[in-house]
């Protein structure tokens, strides 16, 4: 019954192995394009599964698992990957076959978990990835003997050149042909520390006598750390790359963003021609096509933010600046780890948080996750230039600076510096007691970035936030289309529509809790919609003014606004939007990462505490310093 | 924060200092320093004993690795990098000093 199973329906095969082994590499050539991604059920983790054809004819459907060290799965990902290798994955069949994927170059801790996949009694091949590079630098590894010493089929394959997998689907086909039936693994247990050992002994012991290093190893990667972990150049060379990604994110996805805006500006315009005036179209201009083009505007700097972070990665940069940064960040209650969420989150909180997996350490992720939206975002940068446009004076400060850019960088300093002042609170007060955690981590040989690895990783963070887009921001679009517009304003009304709509109720509402910080009920309009995303606060405020002021002229925003507030809500709205948790989908991925609706609204209570304390001084010092 | 402050030393002092008596331990190692692992001790510290030995071993630590401390941070020389056995791993003195270490001749 099982094997006439396992002949109709597709293979399963699933690719395991460390971090930086190559296998999302391989994974790609295996794949192609063919490739979902998706999440695990129940957890944020995610899931990437490709189909491909063996050249016997097998369909298979190849399952990426998440790096993993070893089975001991000490964070979501690493349980993920456990118990898929278990086989008690919920809601996945147990696959056919496991490719356990190791670093040819670098196999001492590859065998160790080739050896601990295997005690599981689960089929596997064991893919000698990047064997090209091994031979190159003249390593000799006697594939025969390793197969014998391991105890399981051992193949050689060079994921980033054509026909470099060949001999690996040949191996899959051999084993697949294999009568077998997929299972669970029994009585599993986790090694204790003499067991750990024992198996890296017994790795070591395969090595030396498979492996020939040699004579003069290759000093690439010495060299190049001799420079990049210098303690006092590596820090300057990592501030250098850190202030060129920046100008890169602002001035090389400024063209596109422009192209985007007038696209859908020209779009909005072209459905007016269409469509006769009235609520259909009002509900199409400014609830969809607004709305959706406010926030794929920022596709652009998301891609080259990714862009920077994918090839760092690639490159095996990564690790080095955790390890650059990690006592600086230390002294504010930080793992080193967490650096390169709260670098993701200058793009978006969202992938910075589903970063933090990395982090072991529930503590140290919990405390990361908690700052991370602290971090100026790019949707906060429409908000931030259209005040400074309209309320900064153009003009230089000591003859080299922009008055206006500093006020910029002011604003991202108070991020960073909020950031890692929550951070050290955290620490000192909600965390207290607990002992740091230990950074350890591999620092990978330096690599050349795979452009086929980057593209696909580029494609694949692009989509997801474009996904998001379409759905949670959709959503909100028209909800608060649907406040702004409903009811419509009694026959012979004198004043602005909005005037009558749920939305101006909701905004004179807030007017006593908001006056003190200087903001007025068009403001408090406009901050609700921006609930869903801080950005869509300016395309309310847009919609607020333009049909408050439908009689006069029609302006440009900006100096509309110079119009209607003092400097000192501008102030007061700025330092408002440094802090303000203004982001459905941050807090429901808060809430989905730390598992708990707890630490959503503990970070939700924090953020607008702080937003309506900064606002609050900002706007009463600017009142007495006369800007009111 | 409590640093030891052997490691705001000078590096050649540190060096002569190391000629004189090894290290004991891989926590207390100067840079540039040499040698092979004789024991990875379980200590307390931020991880149960047995976790934190079993999470070192599984980074390649184990007894008879030669081990070389490559670079260190620029404040306290925290963390360092070690090559074991061919392989760079980064981590905070407070770790390494589990790991008992011969200087090599």
């Amino acid at each position: 019954m099982n094997e006439i199973r396992s002949l109709s329906r597709d293979q399963r095969v699933a690719l395991v192995g460390r971090p930086n082994c190559g296998k999302t590499a391989l994974f790609n050539a295996l794949t192609g394009s063919r490739q979902k991604v998706a999440n695990y059920p129940g957890v944020t983790v995610e899931r990437k599964e490709g189909a491909l054809a063996t050249p016997a004819g097998r369909q298979v459907k190849l399952l990426d698992l998440p790096g993993t060290y070893s089975l001991r799965a000490r964070s979501p990902d690493e349980v993920v990957t456990r118990d898929a290798v278990l086989g008690r994955l919920a809601g996945e069949t147990p696959p056919d076959l496991f490719v356990c994927v190791g670093d040819a170059t670098n196999l001492r801790l590859c065998l160790r978990l080739v050896l601990e996949i295997k005690r599981t009694g689960q089929p596997m091949v064991f893919a000698l990835n990047m064997f090209d590079i091994a031979r190159h630098r003249g390593m000799s590894i006697d594939v025969a003997r390793l197969e014998a010493e391991l105890g399981v089929p051992v193949v050689t394959s060079v994921a980033v050149r054509r026909g470099g997998t060949a001999a690996l689907l040949a191996k899959v086909d051999e084993a697949l042909a294999a009568p077998h039936t997929p299972h669970a693994a029994e009585g599993w247990s986790e090694p204790d520390a003499a067991g750990v050992r024992r198996l890296q002994k017994e790795a070591d012991r395969i090595l030396r006598a498979a492996v020939q290093h040699p004579e003069a190893p290759d000093t690439v990667t010495a060299r190049l750390d001799k420079v990049l972990l210098h303690p006092v150049a590596g820090l300057a060379i990592l501030l250098a790359v850190l202030f060129l990604m920046f100008q890169a994110v602002f001035t090389w996805a400024a063209p596109v963003m422009e192209l985007i805006k007038g696209g859908f500006d020209a779009l909005g315009l072209w459905v007016g021609t269409l469509l006769p005036e009235g609520l259909l179209l009002s509900f199409i201009q400014n609830g969809l096509i607004a709305g959706v083009g406010s926030v794929l505007v920022f596709l652009p700097q998301i891609l080259v933010l990714f862009l920077f972070i994918l090839l760092l990665e690639d490159f095996g940069y990564m690790s080095r600046a955790a390890f650059l940064m990690d006592k600086i960040m230390g002294g504010a209650g930080l793992h080193g780890r967490a650096f390169i969420p709260l670098l993701s989150s200058f793009a978006c909180a969202i992938p910075g948080i589903m970063s933090t997996r990395v982090i072991d350490s529930r503590r140290d992720r919990l405390a990361t996750i908690l700052v991370a939206p602290l971090m100026t975002c790019s949707a906060r940068i429409p908000v931030y230039t259209l005040i400074i446009g309209a309320f900064i004076p153009d003009r230089s400060v000591g003859g080299v600076f922009s008055l206006q850019g500093l006020v910029m960088f002011g604003l991202y300093t108070a991020g960073i510096a909020s950031a890692l002042g929550v951070s050290f609170l955290l620490k000192k007060f909600v965390f207290q007691g607990a002992p740091p955690e230990p950074f350890m981590l591999e620092l990978p040989d330096y690599k050349r970035p795979d452009a086929r690895n980057v593209l696909m990783g580029l494609y694949q963070r692009g989509l997801i936030f474009l996904k998001r887009a379409g759905t949670t921001i959709l959503a909100m679009m028209c909800v608060i289309w649907v406040l702004a517009s409903v009811p419509r304003p009694p026959e012979g009304a004198t004043q602005p529509a909005i005037e009558y709509s749920l939305a101006a109720k909701i905004g004179h509402a807030m007017e006593p809790i908001i006056a003190p910080i200087g903001f007025n009920w068009q403001i408090g309009v406009a901050l609700i919609p921006g609930m869903a995303a801080r950005e869509v606060a300016v395309a309310s405020l847009g919609t607020v003014y333009a049909i408050e002021n439908a009689e006069e002229e029609p302006a440009e925003l900006g100096s509309a606004l110079a119009g209607k507030w003092s400097i000192a809500t501008a102030l007061a709205l700025l330092a408002w939007y440094v802090f303000a948790p203004q982001c459905a989908s941050t807090l429901v991925v808060v809430r989905r990462e730390t598992g708990s609706l707890g630490w959503m609204w503990f970070l939700f209570g924090y953020m607008l505490a702080l937003a309506y304390a900064a606002a609050f001084v900002t706007y009463q010092g600017a009142v007495l310093l006369g800007l009111g | 924060m409590s640093i030891s402050t052997d490691w705001l030393l000078p590096p050649g002092a540190a060096a002569m200092t190391i000629k004189r008596s090894a290290p004991a331990d891989l926590g207390a190692a100067p840079l540039g320093f040499r040698g092979r692992i004789r024991a990875v001790n379980p200590i307390a510290g931020s991880l149960p004993p047995e976790e934190l030995e079993r999470r070192l071993v599984e980074l390649g630590f184990v007894e008879g690795a030669m081990v070389e401390l490559l670079h260190q941070g620029l404040f306290g020389a925290d963390p360092i990098a070690v090559r074991v056995d061919g392989v760079t791993i980064a981590l905070r003195r407070r770790e390494a000093a589990a790991v008992l270490v011969e200087a090599a001749d």
